[in-house]
């Protein structure tokens, strides 16, 4: 039998397909010559197959055939078969499938292979599919290599961990000893992944939350390091030392800081320094801003703080970068509802997001706007919002005509003014309106009782220029029918008697 | 947490696509093409957070994703990430190809679909920032490279013909040739090794 072909040539004529089933075709023979391949049990060219059937899976096709192959690529002795092997059981497995089982043994010997690099593709392994059975049989070996000196097996086993606690919550305590000496490390993806797993442990269990607070000021220590360090090559992004690391630990600190006033008291004193000191030109400085916004307003910090914190994020609704005024409208998203009077201070900047291109910001500035109005200000906010409702994509219009619905029920500052709104979404976006929109509608007109001669009068109006919206009809009709006399009695003081034809609704 | 990265060109030909929840290969494919027609729809201008579509759970999921050239870099992530932290991680993959592959192109990632996951594997593991140092990625693939190398790599077919040309059986040389008064001394050829 000839030797099975590379993966590079496989690529190469499978890219001269000109059409679906031409491509379909040279997979399936492909396919078969893999298939007897396997059968025959070569060792040589087990690698190679497999690779080829990993390409043939990510265009769609497939692959599961190969799954036993690659747990005899994993427990080969070449690091070259074991790469694509691990990958394989990766892309291929999951543990919904027994098969995946039969890789534990091959995983617990490569742990603690003399390669590194075989162990860390046990580990990568592991962290990314390992079963809960698995976890089980293997926490301890990950237990030992969390404590290694070896930084690039360190940085892998945190991550295992990370995953054999989400699998196994039981597992948690057993990790406990290991953590002493992580923040210790100078490491800094060692470092990086130790913050993770830290923060996995504080977010679900209350008791580590509590044991882990004691580590505040070594995390406010390191935090100081790195923003006083100066440039560091190994580490440097746009002349910010290591900004990754700093969102994380920004991230642990709010989690420590929550809801305890001795935490938050420790890290205030830093995180004014993160938030002035900052450089924002990059997107970096912007990350780590954004992060420390958040922790600011999710932690008991002092009034000053928080106001610099929205600041921020007023600021960063003038950004020409629309990603950062993306996240400044999510943010004040979140906060409007705890520190309202500091988000209205941003209301006019907000307001004039509505009229932004971008769509995504364009929804946010508007469920905002729905989250500022009120009693005050109504009356400026709706003539936006009804600008909006009148410029606004498709996708909009019933959230919004909903939204101005509601905070005119709300915060209207007459029943005429009520009325006008509404009829002006009517005709406006008639169509977009939800369904229970008409009886509410209905009920509103029945009730203010002063109003119904003004209102069938301008219902009637409306109508007459155009019957295409049928909710709009279907108010107007109803209020015809019950208040036609005032109609024609001319009793609206403000409007002309009008001589009613009958207009046949086809 | 990361759910998904996929990469795929301006026509929707996935290059590059890693699960980190488990999903049936079907849902697979069908998740890729539905990314691909919402970041399609999307204007240069406009920014590069959009909601997932409906295959993938829920508003708790967000697609954060960058625009190279004839590429595009999507990862699906939950709310516990930073979207800003992640449109810098995409650069730090980017850059770190780039620095792999030499002034990285799409042909790179056609042709070497492997070696894009290991280097994958060395920034995110299990849906986890691993490491973002581009320097310290680099050098962990070259180490790994290189042992790979020393084993005859994936096609190991240059070791199998040095081999198959050593078992030859060269048929025996006379060492001396006798033709009436000549003697022809026959040098002695080297073993070939």
């Amino acid at each position: 039998m000839p030797a099975p072909i590379r993966l590079r040539e496989l690529i190469r004529t499978i890219r001269t397909a000109r059409t679906q089933a031409e491509e379909r075709e040279m997979i399936q023979k492909e396919c078969a010559a893999i298939r007897s391949s396997f059968r025959e049990e070569d060792n040589t060219y087990r690698c190679r197959n497999v690779a080829k059937l990993l390409y043939m899976h990510m265009l769609g096709y497939p692959a599961h055939f190969g799954q036993l192959e690659c747990l005899k690529l994993i427990a080969s002795q070449k690091f070259t078969d074991k790469r694509i092997g691990y990958l394989g059981a990766m892309l291929l497995l999951d543990e919904r499938q027994d098969v995946h089982l039969l890789m534990t043994n091959c995983i617990k010997n490569d742990l603690n292979h003399s390669t590194q690099y075989v162990q860390g593709l046990a580990l990568c392994t592991l962290g990314c599919m390992g079963s809960s059975e698995m976890c089980r049989d293997l926490a301890g070996e990950v237990e030992k290599l969390l404590k290694t000196s070896n930084s690039y097996l360190r940085k892998k086993a945190a991550l295992c961990a990370v995953h054999v606690i989400r699998k196994v919550p039981e597992l948690m305590e057993m990790f406990l000893p290991a953590t002493k000496n992580l923040l210790n490390e100078k490491n800094h993806g060692v470092l990086h992944t130790s913050v993770v797993l830290l923060t996995e442990m504080c977010e679900r269990s209350p008791d580590m939350l509590a044991h882990f607070r004691k580590l505040v000021p070594q995390l406010v220590r390191i935090l100081k390091n790195l923003i006083m360090s100066g440039y560091s090559p190994e580490h440097d992004v746009s002349g910010i030392s290591d900004p990754f690391l700093q969102v994380r630990i920004l991230r642990l600190l709010r989690i420590l800081g929550r809801n305890d006033d001795d935490s938050s008291e420790a890290m205030n004193d830093i995180l004014a320094q993160v938030a002035t000191n900052t450089e924002t030109s990059k997107n970096v400085g912007n990350a780590i801003l954004y992060e420390t916004v958040l922790t600011i307003m999710d932690i008991k910090s002092e009034s000053g703080l928080r106001v610099l914190a929205i600041n921020i994020l007023g600021r960063f609704l003038l950004n020409n970068d629309k990603n950062i005024r993306y996240v400044a409208l999510t943010s004040l998203l979140k906060t409007v509802q705890t520190d309202h009077n500091a988000v209205q201070r941003h209301r006019s900047t907000i307001v004039d997001c509505l009229k932004d291109l971008d769509v995504s910001i364009k929804r946010r500035a508007m469920e905002l706007s729905f989250a500022l109005v009120n009693g005050n200000n109504i009356r400026g906010m709706m003539k936006e919002l009804l600008y909006f409702l009148d410029s606004c994509e498709p996708e909009f219009k019933a959230d919004c005509a909903s939204g101005i619905f509601l905070a005119a029920e709300k915060y209207a500052p007459s029943k005429r003014w009520h009325i006008d709104t509404i009829m002006r979404v009517l005709t406006t976006a008639g169509s977009y309106v939800r369904d229970d929109a008409v009886p509410n509608l209905i009920q509103l007109i029945t009730n203010s009782v002063e109003m119904h001669a003004y209102t069938v009068q301008r219902l009637y109006k409306a109508i007459l220029g155009d019957y295409s919206q049928q909710p709009l009809v279907q108010v107007a009709a109803w209020c015809i029918g019950e208040y036609g006399d005032l109609l024609v009695s001319g009793q609206c003081e403000e409007e002309e008697p009008i001589q009613v034809c009958l207009v046949t609704l086809g | 947490m990361i759910l998904a990265i996929l990469v795929f060109n301006n026509h929707g030909k996935p290059r590059l696509v890693r699960f980190y929840q488990h999903f049936p290969e079907e849902i697979q494919q069908q998740i890729v093409r539905e990314t691909f027609h919402l970041v399609l729809k999307r204007d240069d201008n406009i920014c590069n957070f959009l909601e997932s579509g409906s295959l993938i759970g829920g508003s708790d999921y967000k697609l954060i994703y960058r625009h190279y050239a004839t590429l595009y870099f999507v990862f699906c992530v939950d709310s516990s990430e930073s979207e800003l932290g992640i449109l810098d991680l995409i650069q730090v993959f980017v850059e770190t190809l780039d620095k792999c592959f030499e002034n990285v192109c799409e042909l790179d990632l056609i042709f070497h679909m492997d070696k894009v996951h290991f280097i994958l594997q060395e920034v995110v593991m299990g849906g986890m920032v691993l490491e973002t140092n581009m320097n310290e990625i680099v050098a962990q693939m070259e180490a790994q490279n290189r042992l790979e190398k020393s084993e005859g790599g994936l096609s190991a077919a240059p070791a199998r013909a040095v081999s198959a040309v050593k078992n030859i059986n060269l048929p025996e040389i006379p060492r001396n040739i006798n033709i009436g008064d000549l003697n022809i001394k026959v040098p002695n050829l080297s073993q070939f090794v």
